[in-house]
């Protein structure tokens, strides 16, 4: 029957619902969701829609409009945050490898993570900057748009489950120390050194919506932009393009390439197989 | 008849998945005119399942990157700890939720994705496997009017994902490893 619907009105009547919803939020609360990967997006507010108990997208949008706490709700189903510290040991091993070198001849660096989560990626090229001699030069910057989990980053604390994943991936990516050198352990959680946080700033920006602040010398955004569709993509590497310095480095995540790109040509291959890009020079 | 309209198959595959696959993805011609999607349920390691068979078969073997635009005559496998989903401009688009009932990446998701690009043109094969993944996504390819394809599971090394996928999706048809081979074969020279 809901075919013969959509066959008879055009376009399916959950597509509409999607895009009034993604329209309503950003018109009420400046959240802008309308460029993201529709796939995943829709399959995300299909199942918003069934745990927050609403019959249609309609009725969830309805609600939203009208409450705030739906769209704290919300956001959760809509920025997906998985991490890891150190998720692919190789990304890790060839900034060490084949970054640092060049890093090294800056008296001072700017490192931005873009799209950080809750620290994960943070902590982990702040370890690794100190290992290698460089965290005390260095100024990071970790933004997201999810507050809760910006918090969660500024906090340094994780679940004590997490740890031995963490500790495996640190050891593979060539870590110099023990990874247990750099948190201590309180009431079932491990909470980060203070100091690994020192010179970072923790700050909410959207590569949507946002602009530069900051020319950096590497800006690491793993597994963000998987969320974003084409053109959104084109925009935020636009951002990364304009904020690095000359010759500076971009790193994607693993499954992400700058080959779809309209800014390809802003950048080369810098270590091919870790998504691990340099700035041409002009 | 659906089969003329067929633009894409998705094949999901758990406990078993590369013997029941090696009797599949070998037969399809290199001018095979369909893209193949697969997800196996594998370790986060990577996965060695395009070398593997791309050693096998005529068909083009690919782990895809996000937003690579999907060609005929190509097997897709999903990445190791990706989602592999479907845009509706054929592309892929990866994702890295939680994994859905334990595992990244899912069947069910694969074919739900796939299911609103392709509607009726889609056809979705369940394998075998020790779970449940795929029964959902194989119930929505069907409601979207595309083909169900299941291995027997009297036949199949693990037998409660193709089971489960029957229950699921009464309409599914259930076919023995080599004849689902032969259907995806005649399907392409259509
Ligand atoms: C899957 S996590 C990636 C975490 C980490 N970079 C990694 O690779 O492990 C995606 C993150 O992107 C953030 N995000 C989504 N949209 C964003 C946007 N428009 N601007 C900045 N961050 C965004 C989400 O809140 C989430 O924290």
């Amino acid at each position: 029957m809901d075919a013969a619907l959509n066959l008879a009105a055009g376009e399916p009547v959950e597509d509409i619902e999607i895009h009034l919803l993604l329209e309503a939020l950003y018109r009420r609360y400046h959240y802008d969701f309308r460029h993201y990967a529709r796939a995943s997006i829709k399959r995300r507010l299909r199942q918003a829609r069934t745990q927050l108990g609403f019959v249609s997208l309609s009725a969830l949008q309805d609600a939203l409009l009208r409450d705030e706490a739906v769209v704290t709700r919300l956001l959760d189903y809509l920025t997906v945050q998985v991490s890891e510290m150190f998720r692919d040991p190789g990304y890790f091993r060839a900034i060490r490898e084949k970054v640092v070198p060049h890093l090294r001849t800056y008296p001072s660096l700017k490192i931005w993570i873009a799209g950080c989560s809750g620290g994960e990626e943070l902590y982990s090229f702040a370890i690794l900057l100190h290992e290698e001699g460089l965290l005390d030069r260095t100024l990071l910057y970790a933004t997201d748009i999810n507050p809760a989990a910006l918090e969660i980053a500024q906090s340094g604390v994780y679940a004590l489950d997490r740890i031995a994943a963490f500790t495996q991936n640190h050891q593979r990516s060539g870590g110099k120390s023990s990874l247990s050198d750099y948190y201590a352990t309180a009431y079932g959680r491990a909470v980060f050194d203070k100091r690994l946080r020192d010179k970072v700033v923790f700050s909410d920006h959207s590569l949507v919506t946002d602009a530069v602040f900051a020319e950096c010398q590497f800006v690491s955004c793993r597994n963000v932009m998987i969320y974003f569709d084409r053109p959104l993509q084109d925009r935020a590497i636009g951002l990364f393009r304009d904020s690095l310095s000359r010759r500076g480095f971009l790193g994607l995540g693993s499954k992400e390439t700058l080959r779809f790109s309209e800014h390809a040509n802003a950048f080369t291959e810098f270590v091919r197989e870790e998504k691990i890009y340099q700035r041409r020079e002009a | 008849m659906t089969v003329a309209r067929a633009q894409a198959v998705v094949i999901g595959a758990s406990a078993g998945a590369v013997q029941a696959l090696s009797h599949i993805l070998p037969q399809l011609p290199a001018s095979y005119p369909l893209p193949v999607l697969v997800v196996v349920h594998v370790p986060a390691a990577p996965s060695g399942l395009v070398a593997l068979f791309s050693a096998k078969c005529a068909i083009r073997v690919r782990e895809p990157e996000d937003k690579e635009p999907i060609v005929p005559g190509t097997v897709y496998f999903a990445p190791p700890s990706y989602h592999m989903l479907v845009e509706s401009d054929r592309s892929i688009a990866l994702s890295m939720d939680e994994p859905v009932l334990f595992s990244r990446p899912s069947i069910d998701i694969l074919f739900e994705s796939a299911a609103d690009s392709y509607g009726a043109g889609l056809v979705g094969v369940v394998l075998t496997g020790a779970n449940e993944d795929g029964a959902a996504g194989a119930a929505m390819v069907a409601a979207a009017g595309g083909t169900v394809l299941v291995q027997d599971p009297q036949h199949a090394f693990a037998t409660a994902m193709p089971r489960a996928a029957r229950e699921r999706c009464p309409a599914a048809q259930t076919l023995p490893l080599n004849t689902i081979a032969d259907y995806l074969v005649r399907l392409g020279a259509i």
